[in-house]
Protein backbone atom coordinates (compact mmCIF):
# COMPACT_ATOMS: atom_id res chain seq x y z
CA UNK A 1 0.00 0.00 0.00
CA UNK A 2 1.20 3.48 -0.83
CA UNK A 3 2.14 6.02 1.12
CA UNK A 4 -0.82 8.08 2.26
CA UNK A 5 -3.29 7.33 5.23
CA UNK A 6 -5.99 5.33 5.78
CA UNK A 7 -8.53 7.28 7.31
CA UNK A 8 -11.87 6.25 9.20
CA UNK A 9 -14.81 8.12 9.33
CA UNK A 10 -16.72 7.89 13.26
CA UNK A 11 -19.47 9.07 14.81
CA UNK A 12 -20.73 9.96 18.34
CA UNK A 13 -24.10 8.81 18.95
CA UNK A 14 -24.74 9.56 22.48
CA UNK A 15 -21.93 10.53 23.44
CA UNK A 16 -20.51 7.18 22.40
CA UNK A 17 -18.64 6.18 19.89
CA UNK A 18 -20.73 4.24 17.40
CA UNK A 19 -19.17 0.51 17.23
CA UNK A 20 -18.40 1.18 13.37
CA UNK A 21 -15.78 3.24 13.40
CA UNK A 22 -13.93 1.08 16.22
CA UNK A 23 -14.57 -2.00 13.82
CA UNK A 24 -13.29 -0.03 11.04
CA UNK A 25 -10.29 1.29 13.13
CA UNK A 26 -9.40 -2.34 13.91
CA UNK A 27 -9.51 -3.60 10.76
CA UNK A 28 -7.30 -0.26 8.91
CA UNK A 29 -4.61 -1.36 11.49
CA UNK A 30 -3.80 -4.65 9.63
CA UNK A 31 -3.79 -2.90 5.87
CA UNK A 32 -0.30 -1.97 5.83
CA UNK A 33 -0.41 1.84 5.70
CA UNK A 34 1.50 4.12 7.11
CA UNK A 35 -0.95 5.91 9.47
CA UNK A 36 -4.46 5.28 10.76
CA UNK A 37 -6.38 8.41 11.30
CA UNK A 38 -9.30 9.04 12.38
CA UNK A 39 -12.18 12.01 11.51
CA UNK A 40 -15.16 12.92 13.89
CA UNK A 41 -17.11 15.69 13.51
CA UNK A 42 -19.63 17.50 15.49
CA UNK A 43 -20.40 18.71 18.97
CA UNK A 44 -18.90 15.21 20.52
CA UNK A 45 -16.12 14.97 18.87
CA UNK A 46 -13.27 16.01 21.12
CA UNK A 47 -14.65 13.28 23.93
CA UNK A 48 -14.30 10.50 21.07
CA UNK A 49 -10.42 11.05 20.59
CA UNK A 50 -9.34 9.04 23.51
CA UNK A 51 -11.44 6.33 22.40
CA UNK A 52 -10.46 6.40 18.80
CA UNK A 53 -6.72 6.35 19.49
CA UNK A 54 -7.46 3.13 22.05
CA UNK A 55 -8.44 1.36 18.61
CA UNK A 56 -5.61 2.72 16.81
CA UNK A 57 -5.80 6.06 15.45
CA UNK A 58 -2.78 7.82 15.66
CA UNK A 59 -4.24 11.36 14.79
CA UNK A 60 -7.90 12.22 15.18
CA UNK A 61 -9.42 15.56 13.02
CA UNK A 62 -12.17 17.01 14.59
CA UNK A 63 -14.38 19.86 13.83
CA UNK A 64 -17.05 20.63 16.50
CA UNK A 65 -19.47 22.74 14.68
CA UNK A 66 -22.89 22.26 15.76
CA UNK A 67 -23.83 22.49 12.34
CA UNK A 68 -23.32 18.78 11.94
CA UNK A 69 -25.83 17.97 13.75
CA UNK A 70 -28.64 20.85 13.30
CA UNK A 71 -27.89 20.63 9.25
CA UNK A 72 -27.61 17.11 7.70
CA UNK A 73 -23.83 15.25 7.45
CA UNK A 74 -23.38 14.92 3.84
CA UNK A 75 -23.11 18.35 2.70
CA UNK A 76 -21.38 19.47 5.22
CA UNK A 77 -19.19 16.80 6.35
CA UNK A 78 -18.10 16.51 2.18
CA UNK A 79 -16.83 20.82 2.46
CA UNK A 80 -15.45 20.38 5.58
CA UNK A 81 -13.13 17.40 4.67
CA UNK A 82 -12.77 18.05 0.77
CA UNK A 83 -10.13 20.60 1.76
CA UNK A 84 -8.28 18.11 4.31
CA UNK A 85 -8.18 15.29 2.02
CA UNK A 86 -6.25 17.69 -0.41
CA UNK A 87 -3.86 18.22 1.91
CA UNK A 88 -3.58 15.01 3.51
CA UNK A 89 -3.99 13.10 0.47
CA UNK A 90 -5.56 9.87 2.33
CA UNK A 91 -4.95 6.50 0.50
CA UNK A 92 -8.47 5.22 1.65
CA UNK A 93 -11.45 5.96 3.67
CA UNK A 94 -13.48 3.87 5.67
CA UNK A 95 -16.66 4.64 6.43
CA UNK A 96 -19.55 2.48 8.31
CA UNK A 97 -22.44 1.83 6.05
CA UNK A 98 -25.09 3.89 8.53
CA UNK A 99 -26.88 6.63 7.31
CA UNK A 100 -24.94 9.39 8.09
CA UNK A 101 -21.77 7.38 5.94
CA UNK A 102 -23.91 6.89 3.59
CA UNK A 103 -24.40 10.56 3.18
CA UNK A 104 -21.29 11.49 3.34
CA UNK A 105 -19.40 9.32 1.24
CA UNK A 106 -22.03 9.33 -1.48
CA UNK A 107 -21.36 13.10 -1.15
CA UNK A 108 -17.77 12.86 -1.13
CA UNK A 109 -17.44 10.79 -4.34
CA UNK A 110 -19.45 13.03 -5.96
CA UNK A 111 -18.18 15.87 -5.35
CA UNK A 112 -14.25 14.96 -6.12
CA UNK A 113 -15.27 12.52 -8.35
CA UNK A 114 -14.09 9.61 -6.24
CA UNK A 115 -14.82 5.83 -6.80
CA UNK A 116 -16.88 4.18 -3.89
CA UNK A 117 -17.76 0.60 -3.04
CA UNK A 118 -20.63 0.01 -0.35
CA UNK A 119 -21.62 -2.52 1.43
CA UNK A 120 -18.25 -4.23 2.38
CA UNK A 121 -17.75 -7.43 4.11
CA UNK A 122 -13.77 -6.98 3.99
CA UNK A 123 -10.93 -5.53 1.99
CA UNK A 124 -7.04 -6.44 1.23
CA UNK A 125 -4.59 -3.90 0.06
CA UNK A 126 -1.76 -5.10 -2.01
CA UNK A 127 -1.23 -4.02 -5.15
CA UNK A 128 -4.78 -3.24 -5.38
CA UNK A 129 -7.30 -2.35 -2.94
CA UNK A 130 -10.19 -4.79 -2.99
CA UNK A 131 -13.42 -4.74 -1.20
CA UNK A 132 -15.28 -7.57 -0.80
CA UNK A 133 -19.34 -6.79 -1.06
CA UNK A 134 -22.36 -8.82 -2.06
CA UNK A 135 -25.03 -8.07 -3.56
CA UNK A 136 -28.97 -9.25 -4.12
CA UNK A 137 -29.60 -10.15 -0.96
CA UNK A 138 -26.29 -11.31 0.12
CA UNK A 139 -26.80 -14.11 -1.99
CA UNK A 140 -23.76 -13.29 -4.25
CA UNK A 141 -20.69 -12.22 -3.18
CA UNK A 142 -18.46 -9.70 -5.52
CA UNK A 143 -15.43 -8.52 -5.44
CA UNK A 144 -13.97 -4.83 -6.40
CA UNK A 145 -10.80 -3.45 -6.94
CA UNK A 146 -10.21 0.25 -7.03
CA UNK A 147 -8.50 2.17 -9.86
CA UNK A 148 -5.95 4.08 -9.68
CA UNK A 149 -7.76 7.31 -8.34
CA UNK A 150 -7.10 8.48 -4.75
CA UNK A 151 -8.67 8.37 -2.17
CA UNK A 152 -10.95 5.20 -2.54
CA UNK A 153 -13.99 5.36 -0.52
CA UNK A 154 -16.02 2.35 1.38
CA UNK A 155 -18.73 1.72 3.08
CA UNK A 156 -18.99 -1.87 5.17
CA UNK A 157 -21.90 -3.77 6.52
CA UNK A 158 -22.25 -3.26 10.53
CA UNK A 159 -19.96 -6.06 11.93
CA UNK A 160 -17.81 -6.50 9.27
CA UNK A 161 -15.07 -6.57 11.54
CA UNK A 162 -14.65 -7.31 15.46
CA UNK A 163 -13.46 -4.11 17.29
CA UNK A 164 -10.43 -4.68 19.43
CA UNK A 165 -8.42 -2.33 21.86
CA UNK A 166 -4.86 -1.79 21.81
CA UNK A 167 -2.49 -2.08 25.02
CA UNK A 168 -2.80 1.58 26.40
CA UNK A 169 -0.49 3.75 24.16
CA UNK A 170 0.15 7.39 24.17
CA UNK A 171 -2.37 9.31 23.06
CA UNK A 172 -3.60 10.60 19.32
CA UNK A 173 -2.73 14.04 18.07
CA UNK A 174 -6.00 15.60 17.90
CA UNK A 175 -6.09 18.17 15.16
CA UNK A 176 -9.51 20.80 15.19
CA UNK A 177 -10.40 21.82 11.29
CA UNK A 178 -12.59 24.65 10.69
CA UNK A 179 -16.01 23.89 9.40
CA UNK A 180 -16.72 24.63 6.06
CA UNK A 181 -20.29 24.79 5.33
CA UNK A 182 -21.86 26.15 2.02
CA UNK A 183 -25.08 28.35 2.39
CA UNK A 184 -26.87 25.98 0.26
CA UNK A 185 -26.78 23.26 2.85
CA UNK A 186 -28.49 25.59 5.64
CA UNK A 187 -31.22 25.47 3.73
CA UNK A 188 -32.06 21.93 5.03
CA UNK A 189 -32.57 21.98 9.02
CA UNK A 190 -33.09 19.57 11.39
CA UNK A 191 -35.78 20.62 13.46
CA UNK A 192 -36.33 17.95 15.96
CA UNK A 193 -35.06 14.54 16.81
CA UNK A 194 -36.92 11.57 18.12
CA UNK A 195 -35.56 8.66 19.98
CA UNK A 196 -37.68 5.65 21.24
CA UNK A 197 -36.86 4.95 24.91
CA UNK A 198 -35.35 1.44 24.81
CA UNK A 199 -34.65 -1.16 27.58
CA UNK A 200 -32.53 -4.39 28.07
CA UNK A 201 -29.57 -4.71 25.39
CA UNK A 202 -29.44 -2.63 22.29
CA UNK A 203 -30.46 -4.80 18.64
CA UNK A 204 -27.38 -4.34 17.23
CA UNK A 205 -25.72 -5.98 19.84
CA UNK A 206 -27.77 -8.48 21.47
CA UNK A 207 -26.89 -12.60 21.17
CA UNK A 208 -30.42 -13.44 20.98
CA UNK A 209 -33.03 -11.56 19.14
CA UNK A 210 -36.53 -12.42 19.07
CA UNK A 211 -38.58 -10.91 16.08
CA UNK A 212 -41.94 -10.70 14.90
CA UNK A 213 -43.71 -10.23 11.76
CA UNK A 214 -46.96 -10.40 10.14
CA UNK A 215 -48.09 -13.51 11.72
CA UNK A 216 -48.20 -12.01 15.22
CA UNK A 217 -51.10 -11.00 14.17
CA UNK A 218 -51.54 -7.72 16.67
CA UNK A 219 -49.36 -5.19 18.51
CA UNK A 220 -50.64 -6.72 21.95
CA UNK A 221 -49.08 -9.71 21.45
CA UNK A 222 -45.33 -8.22 21.00
CA UNK A 223 -45.49 -8.03 24.93
CA UNK A 224 -44.53 -12.01 24.49
CA UNK A 225 -41.79 -11.29 22.70
CA UNK A 226 -40.67 -8.76 24.98
CA UNK A 227 -40.83 -11.39 27.71
CA UNK A 228 -39.28 -14.21 26.59
CA UNK A 229 -36.36 -11.89 24.90
CA UNK A 230 -35.93 -10.28 28.19
CA UNK A 231 -35.98 -13.99 29.78
CA UNK A 232 -32.95 -14.77 27.35
CA UNK A 233 -31.46 -10.97 27.69
CA UNK A 234 -32.26 -10.39 24.39
CA UNK A 235 -33.50 -7.93 22.35
CA UNK A 236 -36.88 -7.96 19.87
CA UNK A 237 -36.69 -6.81 16.66
CA UNK A 238 -39.40 -6.73 13.33
CA UNK A 239 -40.16 -7.31 10.23
CA UNK A 240 -40.89 -4.37 7.92
CA UNK A 241 -44.16 -5.21 7.77
CA UNK A 242 -44.76 -5.21 11.72
CA UNK A 243 -43.47 -1.87 11.26
CA UNK A 244 -45.68 -0.62 8.42
CA UNK A 245 -48.47 -1.71 10.15
CA UNK A 246 -47.44 0.19 13.53
CA UNK A 247 -47.23 -1.73 15.88
CA UNK A 248 -43.48 -1.41 16.50
CA UNK A 249 -40.96 1.43 15.74
CA UNK A 250 -38.98 1.28 13.14
CA UNK A 251 -35.50 1.40 15.26
CA UNK A 252 -36.68 -2.42 15.48
CA UNK A 253 -36.90 -3.32 12.04
CA UNK A 254 -34.35 -5.74 10.64
CA UNK A 255 -33.68 -5.95 7.09
CA UNK A 256 -32.44 -4.06 4.19
CA UNK A 257 -33.93 -1.02 4.78
CA UNK A 258 -33.30 -2.01 8.34
CA UNK A 259 -31.04 -3.22 10.87
CA UNK A 260 -28.47 -5.98 10.02
CA UNK A 261 -28.17 -8.26 13.64
CA UNK A 262 -25.70 -11.36 13.74
CA UNK A 263 -26.94 -12.34 17.17
CA UNK A 264 -25.78 -16.09 18.52
CA UNK A 265 -29.38 -17.20 18.01
CA UNK A 266 -32.26 -14.91 16.17
CA UNK A 267 -36.17 -16.64 16.64
CA UNK A 268 -37.86 -15.50 13.95
CA UNK A 269 -41.96 -15.48 14.44
CA UNK A 270 -44.55 -15.21 12.13
CA UNK A 271 -42.22 -13.44 9.61
CA UNK A 272 -42.19 -15.67 6.32
CA UNK A 273 -38.78 -14.84 5.40
CA UNK A 274 -38.61 -12.01 2.45
CA UNK A 275 -34.98 -11.66 1.10
CA UNK A 276 -35.08 -8.03 2.07
CA UNK A 277 -35.82 -9.32 5.55
CA UNK A 278 -33.35 -12.37 5.40
CA UNK A 279 -30.80 -9.92 4.37
CA UNK A 280 -30.63 -8.63 7.76
CA UNK A 281 -30.19 -11.61 9.61
CA UNK A 282 -28.77 -14.16 8.03
CA UNK A 283 -25.23 -13.72 9.48
CA UNK A 284 -27.01 -15.12 12.63
CA UNK A 285 -24.82 -17.99 14.24
CA UNK A 286 -28.50 -20.12 14.62
CA UNK A 287 -31.76 -19.25 13.08
CA UNK A 288 -35.33 -20.73 14.66
CA UNK A 289 -38.36 -20.03 12.58
CA UNK A 290 -41.54 -20.40 13.76
CA UNK A 291 -44.89 -20.01 11.60
CA UNK A 292 -47.08 -22.06 10.76
CA UNK A 293 -47.03 -22.21 6.58
CA UNK A 294 -44.85 -25.23 6.07
CA UNK A 295 -43.95 -23.60 2.42
CA UNK A 296 -42.61 -20.45 4.25
CA UNK A 297 -39.48 -19.28 2.74
CA UNK A 298 -37.87 -18.86 6.43
CA UNK A 299 -37.21 -22.51 7.12
CA UNK A 300 -35.32 -22.63 4.34
CA UNK A 301 -32.76 -20.61 5.96
CA UNK A 302 -33.63 -21.74 9.52
CA UNK A 303 -31.48 -24.33 11.88
CA UNK A 304 -34.68 -25.09 13.30
CA UNK A 305 -38.29 -24.79 12.15
CA UNK A 306 -41.27 -25.20 13.97
CA UNK A 307 -44.19 -25.51 11.43
CA UNK A 308 -47.11 -23.91 14.36
CA UNK A 309 -48.73 -21.00 15.87
CA UNK A 310 -45.83 -18.29 16.85
CA UNK A 311 -48.56 -17.34 19.70
CA UNK A 312 -48.87 -20.72 21.38
CA UNK A 313 -45.21 -22.03 20.92
CA UNK A 314 -43.74 -18.68 22.30
CA UNK A 315 -46.43 -18.91 25.71
CA UNK A 316 -45.16 -22.34 25.95
CA UNK A 317 -41.39 -21.15 25.29
CA UNK A 318 -41.86 -18.33 27.91
CA UNK A 319 -42.90 -20.94 30.64
CA UNK A 320 -40.09 -23.27 30.05
CA UNK A 321 -37.93 -20.59 30.41
CA UNK A 322 -39.04 -19.16 33.74
CA UNK A 323 -39.59 -22.57 35.06
CA UNK A 324 -35.58 -23.21 34.30
CA UNK A 325 -34.44 -19.82 35.79
CA UNK A 326 -36.96 -19.92 38.62
CA UNK B 1 -44.80 21.31 -8.12
CA UNK B 2 -42.67 20.02 -10.65
CA UNK B 3 -41.40 16.31 -9.74
CA UNK B 4 -38.47 13.96 -11.63
CA UNK B 5 -38.71 10.37 -10.05
CA UNK B 6 -36.05 8.12 -10.94
CA UNK B 7 -36.71 4.66 -11.48
CA UNK B 8 -34.81 1.68 -12.20
CA UNK B 9 -35.42 -1.66 -13.59
CA UNK B 10 -34.21 -5.40 -11.49
CA UNK B 11 -34.58 -8.80 -11.33
CA UNK B 12 -37.59 -9.76 -9.66
CA UNK B 13 -36.73 -9.77 -5.60
CA UNK B 14 -39.03 -12.86 -5.37
CA UNK B 15 -36.54 -14.81 -8.37
CA UNK B 16 -33.40 -13.20 -7.49
CA UNK B 17 -30.96 -12.65 -11.00
CA UNK B 18 -27.81 -13.79 -11.38
CA UNK B 19 -24.48 -12.10 -11.91
CA UNK B 20 -22.70 -13.15 -15.48
CA UNK B 21 -19.37 -15.17 -13.80
CA UNK B 22 -17.38 -14.21 -17.63
CA UNK B 23 -18.60 -10.38 -18.35
CA UNK B 24 -19.00 -9.88 -14.43
CA UNK B 25 -22.50 -7.94 -15.78
CA UNK B 26 -25.97 -8.69 -14.58
CA UNK B 27 -27.74 -11.35 -16.54
CA UNK B 28 -30.88 -9.77 -17.44
CA UNK B 29 -32.33 -12.46 -19.05
CA UNK B 30 -32.20 -14.82 -16.24
CA UNK B 31 -34.88 -13.31 -14.36
CA UNK B 32 -38.33 -11.79 -14.48
CA UNK B 33 -37.44 -7.78 -14.39
CA UNK B 34 -39.85 -5.18 -12.83
CA UNK B 35 -39.68 -1.92 -11.62
CA UNK B 36 -37.42 -1.73 -8.54
CA UNK B 37 -40.75 -2.49 -5.71
CA UNK B 38 -39.03 0.13 -4.00
CA UNK B 39 -39.03 2.83 -6.34
CA UNK B 40 -43.27 2.63 -6.53
CA UNK B 41 -43.36 4.28 -3.65
CA UNK B 42 -41.42 7.12 -5.00
CA UNK B 43 -43.69 7.46 -7.99
CA UNK B 44 -46.50 7.50 -5.51
CA UNK B 45 -45.11 10.38 -3.26
CA UNK B 46 -44.16 12.08 -6.71
CA UNK B 47 -47.55 11.94 -8.11
CA UNK B 48 -49.29 12.72 -4.86
CA UNK B 49 -47.18 15.65 -4.76
CA UNK B 50 -48.36 16.69 -7.80
CA UNK B 51 -51.92 16.39 -7.42
CA UNK B 52 -51.83 18.44 -4.23
CA UNK B 53 -50.25 21.56 -5.98
CA UNK B 54 -50.29 21.16 -9.85
CA UNK B 55 -47.41 20.55 -11.69
CA UNK B 56 -46.21 17.18 -13.70
CA UNK B 57 -43.89 14.15 -13.08
CA UNK B 58 -41.59 12.90 -14.92
CA UNK B 59 -39.70 9.84 -14.71
CA UNK B 60 -36.07 9.55 -15.16
CA UNK B 61 -34.18 6.19 -15.54
CA UNK B 62 -30.49 4.60 -16.85
CA UNK B 63 -30.31 0.97 -17.84
CA UNK B 64 -30.80 -1.21 -20.75
CA UNK B 65 -33.45 -1.45 -23.12
CA UNK B 66 -35.59 -2.89 -21.55
CA UNK B 67 -35.87 -1.00 -18.60
CA UNK B 68 -38.22 0.98 -20.73
CA UNK B 69 -40.90 -1.68 -19.27
CA UNK B 70 -39.88 -0.10 -15.83
CA UNK B 71 -40.30 3.62 -16.88
CA UNK B 72 -43.71 2.75 -18.61
CA UNK B 73 -45.12 1.23 -15.11
CA UNK B 74 -44.52 4.70 -13.85
CA UNK B 75 -46.22 6.22 -16.68
CA UNK B 76 -49.14 3.91 -16.23
CA UNK B 77 -49.24 4.61 -12.53
CA UNK B 78 -49.63 8.68 -13.84
CA UNK B 79 -46.53 10.20 -14.18
CA UNK B 80 -46.26 12.35 -17.33
CA UNK B 81 -43.94 11.77 -19.19
CA UNK B 82 -40.50 9.10 -19.27
CA UNK B 83 -36.97 8.91 -20.50
CA UNK B 84 -34.60 6.39 -20.57
CA UNK B 85 -30.52 6.80 -20.92
CA UNK B 86 -29.22 3.62 -22.51
CA UNK B 87 -26.14 2.60 -23.60
CA UNK B 88 -23.83 -0.12 -24.28
CA UNK B 89 -21.24 1.86 -22.71
CA UNK B 90 -23.33 2.61 -19.63
CA UNK B 91 -23.48 -1.22 -18.86
CA UNK B 92 -22.08 -2.46 -15.32
CA UNK B 93 -22.02 1.39 -14.15
CA UNK B 94 -21.05 1.85 -10.68
CA UNK B 95 -23.16 4.50 -8.54
CA UNK B 96 -20.87 7.63 -9.45
CA UNK B 97 -21.71 6.68 -13.07
CA UNK B 98 -25.29 6.52 -12.53
CA UNK B 99 -25.91 9.53 -10.47
CA UNK B 100 -23.61 11.61 -13.46
CA UNK B 101 -26.68 10.19 -16.44
CA UNK B 102 -29.81 10.93 -14.20
CA UNK B 103 -28.28 13.82 -13.09
CA UNK B 104 -27.40 15.49 -16.25
CA UNK B 105 -31.21 13.71 -17.38
CA UNK B 106 -32.50 15.87 -14.74
CA UNK B 107 -31.23 19.03 -15.63
CA UNK B 108 -32.84 19.44 -18.86
CA UNK B 109 -36.13 20.71 -17.53
CA UNK B 110 -36.93 22.91 -14.20
CA UNK B 111 -37.84 21.03 -11.74
CA UNK B 112 -38.73 21.63 -8.01
CA UNK B 113 -38.00 17.97 -6.67
CA UNK B 114 -36.33 14.89 -7.42
CA UNK B 115 -37.49 11.80 -5.54
CA UNK B 116 -35.56 8.70 -5.49
CA UNK B 117 -35.75 4.95 -3.66
CA UNK B 118 -33.23 5.06 -0.58
CA UNK B 119 -31.47 2.38 -2.64
CA UNK B 120 -32.18 0.12 -5.03
CA UNK B 121 -32.96 -3.60 -4.83
CA UNK B 122 -30.45 -5.24 -6.37
CA UNK B 123 -27.19 -3.30 -5.97
CA UNK B 124 -28.05 -1.17 -2.96
CA UNK B 125 -25.10 0.65 -2.11
CA UNK B 126 -27.66 4.02 -1.83
CA UNK B 127 -24.62 6.23 -2.87
CA UNK B 128 -26.68 7.56 -5.92
CA UNK B 129 -29.29 9.86 -3.77
CA UNK B 130 -26.74 11.89 -2.08
CA UNK B 131 -24.37 11.83 -5.62
CA UNK B 132 -27.21 12.92 -7.66
CA UNK B 133 -28.02 16.26 -4.85
CA UNK B 134 -24.26 16.94 -4.73
CA UNK B 135 -24.38 16.93 -8.66
CA UNK B 136 -27.36 18.84 -8.52
CA UNK B 137 -26.10 21.33 -5.97
CA UNK B 138 -29.45 20.84 -3.87
CA UNK B 139 -29.77 19.46 -0.17
CA UNK B 140 -30.59 15.62 -0.25
CA UNK B 141 -32.87 13.99 2.58
CA UNK B 142 -32.52 10.78 3.04
CA UNK B 143 -34.64 7.77 4.82
CA UNK B 144 -37.59 9.91 4.30
CA UNK B 145 -40.32 7.54 5.89
CA UNK B 146 -42.84 10.82 5.46
CA UNK B 147 -42.97 14.02 3.80
CA UNK B 148 -45.13 16.99 2.99
CA UNK B 149 -45.00 20.07 1.38
CA UNK B 150 -46.78 23.10 0.77
CA UNK B 151 -45.39 24.26 -2.69
CA UNK B 152 -42.11 25.97 -1.50
CA UNK B 153 -40.56 24.29 1.94
CA UNK B 154 -40.31 20.58 1.94
CA UNK B 155 -40.76 18.66 5.54
CA UNK B 156 -39.37 14.95 6.12
CA UNK B 157 -39.24 12.21 8.22
CA UNK B 158 -35.77 11.03 8.29
CA UNK B 159 -35.25 7.56 9.79
CA UNK B 160 -32.08 7.30 12.06
CA UNK B 161 -30.74 4.56 13.61
CA UNK B 162 -31.99 5.18 16.94
CA UNK B 163 -35.36 7.36 15.82
CA UNK B 164 -36.03 9.98 13.37
CA UNK B 165 -35.60 13.77 13.06
CA UNK B 166 -37.55 15.81 11.61
CA UNK B 167 -35.82 17.91 8.65
CA UNK B 168 -37.61 21.06 6.99
CA UNK B 169 -35.99 22.09 3.61
CA UNK B 170 -36.38 24.81 1.06
CA UNK B 171 -36.84 23.24 -2.64
CA UNK B 172 -35.20 22.15 -5.28
CA UNK B 173 -33.93 19.03 -3.08
CA UNK B 174 -33.32 15.48 -3.52
CA UNK B 175 -35.53 13.39 -1.09
CA UNK B 176 -35.23 9.68 -1.00
CA UNK B 177 -37.78 7.58 0.29
CA UNK B 178 -38.02 4.78 2.23
CA UNK B 179 -40.34 1.62 1.36
CA UNK B 180 -43.72 2.35 3.35
CA UNK B 181 -43.44 5.96 3.08
CA UNK B 182 -47.12 5.68 1.10
CA UNK B 183 -49.59 3.09 -0.37
CA UNK B 184 -48.26 2.92 -4.00
CA UNK B 185 -51.32 2.80 -6.58
CA UNK B 186 -51.69 -0.04 -8.91
CA UNK B 187 -52.46 0.98 -12.35
CA UNK B 188 -55.85 1.61 -13.73
CA UNK B 189 -56.56 -0.01 -16.83
CA UNK B 190 -56.96 3.88 -18.48
CA UNK B 191 -53.86 4.50 -17.25
CA UNK B 192 -52.39 1.54 -19.33
CA UNK B 193 -53.97 2.58 -22.49
CA UNK B 194 -52.69 6.00 -22.20
CA UNK B 195 -49.02 5.19 -21.59
CA UNK B 196 -48.83 4.85 -25.42
CA UNK B 197 -49.64 8.70 -25.56
CA UNK B 198 -47.28 9.46 -23.54
CA UNK B 199 -43.83 11.09 -24.52
CA UNK B 200 -40.78 8.78 -23.82
CA UNK B 201 -38.23 9.89 -24.71
CA UNK B 202 -34.71 7.34 -25.00
CA UNK B 203 -30.99 9.15 -24.63
CA UNK B 204 -27.67 8.25 -24.65
CA UNK B 205 -24.79 10.04 -22.54
CA UNK B 206 -24.00 11.46 -25.96
CA UNK B 207 -27.26 13.25 -26.54
CA UNK B 208 -26.60 14.36 -22.91
CA UNK B 209 -22.75 15.56 -23.22
CA UNK B 210 -21.38 12.96 -21.14
CA UNK B 211 -19.52 11.21 -23.93
CA UNK B 212 -16.23 12.02 -22.35
CA UNK B 213 -16.75 11.58 -18.29
CA UNK B 214 -18.91 8.53 -18.21
CA UNK B 215 -18.38 6.12 -17.12
CA UNK B 216 -15.98 7.22 -15.12
CA UNK B 217 -12.78 5.93 -16.19
CA UNK B 218 -10.68 5.52 -12.96
CA UNK B 219 -13.50 4.35 -10.92
CA UNK B 220 -13.57 0.71 -10.00
CA UNK B 221 -13.37 -3.11 -12.13
CA UNK B 222 -15.45 -5.95 -10.85
CA UNK B 223 -12.54 -9.06 -10.60
CA UNK B 224 -15.07 -11.58 -9.27
CA UNK B 225 -18.46 -13.09 -8.66
CA UNK B 226 -19.33 -16.10 -6.80
CA UNK B 227 -22.04 -17.17 -4.93
CA UNK B 228 -22.62 -16.40 -1.29
CA UNK B 229 -22.41 -19.72 1.17
CA UNK B 230 -25.74 -20.76 1.25
CA UNK B 231 -27.36 -21.32 4.78
CA UNK B 232 -28.35 -25.23 4.87
CA UNK B 233 -32.15 -25.89 6.08
CA UNK B 234 -31.95 -27.50 9.10
CA UNK B 235 -34.94 -29.45 10.40
CA UNK B 236 -38.21 -28.72 10.16
CA UNK B 237 -40.83 -29.52 12.67
CA UNK B 238 -44.64 -29.62 12.74
CA UNK B 239 -45.44 -28.58 16.77
CA UNK B 240 -46.61 -31.15 18.79
CA UNK B 241 -46.49 -29.36 21.90
CA UNK B 242 -42.77 -30.17 22.19
CA UNK B 243 -41.73 -27.28 19.74
CA UNK B 244 -41.25 -24.71 22.68
CA UNK B 245 -38.91 -27.47 24.31
CA UNK B 246 -36.96 -27.84 20.57
CA UNK B 247 -36.21 -24.33 20.85
CA UNK B 248 -34.88 -24.73 24.53
CA UNK B 249 -32.60 -27.67 24.03
CA UNK B 250 -30.86 -25.59 21.20
CA UNK B 251 -30.43 -22.29 23.20
CA UNK B 252 -29.21 -24.90 25.70
CA UNK B 253 -26.37 -26.51 23.11
CA UNK B 254 -25.66 -22.77 22.11
CA UNK B 255 -24.94 -21.74 25.92
CA UNK B 256 -26.98 -18.83 25.84
CA UNK B 257 -28.93 -20.41 28.70
C1 LIG C 1 -37.59 -1.76 -1.05
C2 LIG C 1 -38.05 -2.71 0.00
C3 LIG C 1 -37.36 -2.78 1.20
C4 LIG C 1 -37.78 -3.65 2.21
N1 LIG C 1 -37.06 -3.71 3.37
C5 LIG C 1 -37.44 -4.59 4.33
C6 LIG C 1 -36.72 -4.71 5.57
O1 LIG C 1 -35.75 -3.98 5.83
N2 LIG C 1 -37.14 -5.61 6.48
C7 LIG C 1 -38.22 -6.44 6.27
O2 LIG C 1 -38.55 -7.26 7.15
N3 LIG C 1 -38.91 -6.34 5.12
C8 LIG C 1 -38.56 -5.43 4.16
N4 LIG C 1 -39.31 -5.34 3.02
C9 LIG C 1 -40.58 -6.07 2.97
C10 LIG C 1 -40.46 -7.54 2.62
O3 LIG C 1 -40.46 -7.67 1.23
C11 LIG C 1 -41.67 -8.30 3.19
O4 LIG C 1 -42.85 -7.74 2.70
C12 LIG C 1 -41.74 -8.31 4.73
O5 LIG C 1 -40.49 -8.72 5.26
C13 LIG C 1 -42.82 -9.25 5.17
O6 LIG C 1 -42.97 -9.22 6.57
P1 LIG C 1 -43.59 -10.48 7.32
O7 LIG C 1 -42.74 -11.66 7.07
O8 LIG C 1 -43.81 -10.08 8.74
O9 LIG C 1 -45.03 -10.59 6.68
P2 LIG C 1 -45.62 -11.69 5.68
O10 LIG C 1 -44.76 -11.85 4.49
O11 LIG C 1 -47.04 -11.33 5.51
O12 LIG C 1 -45.50 -13.05 6.48
C14 LIG C 1 -46.24 -13.34 7.63
C15 LIG C 1 -45.91 -14.78 7.98
O13 LIG C 1 -46.55 -15.11 9.20
C16 LIG C 1 -47.01 -16.44 9.11
N5 LIG C 1 -48.09 -16.57 10.10
C17 LIG C 1 -49.32 -16.04 10.06
N6 LIG C 1 -49.98 -16.35 11.19
C18 LIG C 1 -49.16 -17.08 11.95
C19 LIG C 1 -49.27 -17.69 13.23
N7 LIG C 1 -50.37 -17.61 13.96
N8 LIG C 1 -48.20 -18.37 13.70
C20 LIG C 1 -47.06 -18.50 12.97
N9 LIG C 1 -46.92 -17.93 11.77
C21 LIG C 1 -47.94 -17.23 11.26
C22 LIG C 1 -47.44 -16.62 7.69
O14 LIG C 1 -47.41 -17.98 7.33
C23 LIG C 1 -46.38 -15.80 6.95
O15 LIG C 1 -45.28 -16.60 6.57
C24 LIG C 1 -38.92 -4.47 2.01
C25 LIG C 1 -39.60 -4.41 0.81
C26 LIG C 1 -39.20 -3.53 -0.20
C27 LIG C 1 -39.97 -3.47 -1.47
Amino acid sequence: MANGPVWVFAEVVDGRVAPGALELLTKARSLGAADVEAVCLGPGAREAVGELGRHGASTVYISIDAGFVELLMGGPGADTLAPLIATRKPELILFPGTHDGRDLAGRLAAKLDLPVIANGLDIETGAAITVTSTIFGVTQVVRTEFGERRPALALFRPKAFTASALPAGPAPRTVEVPAVIDERHRRARVVDRSTPVATGPALEEATVVVSGGRGLQEPANFELLHEVAGLLHGAVGASRAAVDAGWVPYSMQVGQTGKTVKPTVYIACGISGAMQHTVGMRGAQAIVAINRDPEAPIFKLADLGIVGDALTVLRQLRDELRSRSG
Amino acid sequence: MNVVVCVKLVPDPNTPGQLDPETHRLRRDLADAVLDPGDEFGVEAGLQLAEAHGGEVRVVSMGPERAVDAVRKALAMGATKGVLVCDDSLRGADALTTAKVLAAAIRREPYDLVITATESTDGYSGIVPQALAELLGVPAVTFASEMSSDGSLLTATRQTERGSETVVTGLPCVVAVTAGVNEPRYPTLRGIMGVKSKPLERLTPTDLGLAASVPTPTGQTVVSVTMAGQRQAGEVVRDDGDGAHRIVELLARLRVI
